[in-house]
């Protein structure tokens, strides 16, 4: 079902990726940064890669995980050795080995 | 082009593909669990192709393809994927200032190709803009680089995804590879004890907000977090209250 629809949505999105990513930037045009702004803009990127990434770790279709998760436990794991190594595949080698066997092995 | 040989030939350029590289690995496993996940949820080989090629952004490529599958309205789809973007949107107003001078499509290109890892890492060595032209230069410069590493180890890695999803079960969960990427560079955005505080709280709002459309959420968790932190900065801290009592 490759019909014009799908490409057009795909396109659609890659249009999306552009637009997000160059938004601040897209007209040169002079403005001065707000002063409370430039203030807020110390905690904002932070709260929007958490409010993505979070919930990916602590629900499943839609709902707070009630029980045990390999998730939780890999990605604990990956932030730890994060502020050990600095290095960010260090976090997901890490993150991986706690969570594969977790998942794999008791199913968690 | 940002890939002009002035760009390409700088020696920024090579320090910025070096210092991308060690990422390089973790940015491939998310793309090739991403490619798998695109060839498995039922659309074409031309359309994952295509996908993996043009999209160029993990998490709102996971988010839309159950809608695609679903036939969910365009609009939708695409307001879900600007949502999940928001972060982008963020890093654009701090990137703005080194890319300004750009001419336009100059300064979408860059734009295009900076993902997350790209932008913790250009943020981590260049913390301040560059006030002249050699500056702006070399800035330019490392930010292709390490781009073009992100770019080309993103797309290899999907495309390999696609042509072996037949053999990579998704129940082995490697997908979240992807996510682990996300929390290692949120760990590295948390340099000072109010961004914890404001990670924190964008986590409990984006959670107790999920059941929104659109992913709206994501903009309620951010405004919640950063009105929350702008208010606490204000607020004397210890040490001052101390020091009034005394």
């Amino acid at each position: 079902m490759s019909d014009v629809w799908t490409l057009a949505v795909i396109t659609g999105l890659a249009v999306v990726t552009v637009v997000t990513r160059s938004f601040f930037f897209i007209s040169s045009r002079a403005w001065a940064l707000p002063r409370w702004a430039e203030r807020g803009l110390k905690y904002a990127p932070i709260a929007a890669l958490a409010a993505v990434v979070i919930p990916e770790i602590v629900t499943t279709h839609g709902q707070l995980i009630q029980s045990w998760d390999a998730r939780v436990f890999g990605a604990l794991a990956g932030a730890a050795v994060f502020f050990w190594r600095r290095s960010v595949l260090a976090t997901i080698v890490a993150g991986m080995a706690v969570y594969l066997p977790l998942r794999l092995a008791l199913g968690w | 082009m940002f890939l002009a040989a002035l760009v390409r030939r700088h020696p920024e350029f090579r320090i910025g593909m070096r210092a991308m590289a060690p990422q390089a690995p973790g940015v491939a496993a998310w793309g090739l669990m991403t490619g798998v996940a695109m060839a498995k949820s039922g659309l074409s080989l031309a359309e994952s192709t295509l996908m993996a090629l043009l999209v160029y952004a993990g998490s709102s490529q996971l988010a839309s393809l159950p809608l695609i599958v679903a036939g969910a309205p365009a609009w939708v789809i695409l307001a879900t994927g600007f949502c999940v973007n928001l972060r982008f949107v963020v890093f654009s107003l701090h990137l703005r200032p080194y890319l300004v001078h750009l001419p336009l499509w100059q300064r979408l290109a860059h734009g295009y190709v900076t993902a997350d890892m790209a932008y913790a890492i250009f943020t981590q060595r260049f913390p301040q803009p560059a006030a002249d032209d050699e500056g702006r230069r070399a800035q330019e410069s490392f930010l292709a680089g390490s781009c073009a590493v992100n770019w080309s180890s993103w797309v290899a890695a999907s495309l390999l995804g696609i042509a072996l999803a037949n053999f990579i079960p998704t129940h082995w969960g490697l997908g979240f590879a992807g996510i682990l990427c996300l929390v290692g560079i949120l760990c590295s955005l948390a340099t000072t004890r109010l961004r914890v505080v404001s990670a924190i709280v964008a986590s409990v709002a984006a959670v107790a907000a999920y059941a929104l459309p659109l992913k709206l959420n994501i903009v309620l968790a951010i405004a919640i977090a950063v009105l929350l932190c702008m208010t606490m900065e204000r607020l004397p801290s210890r040490r001052e209250r101390a020091e009034v009592l005394e």
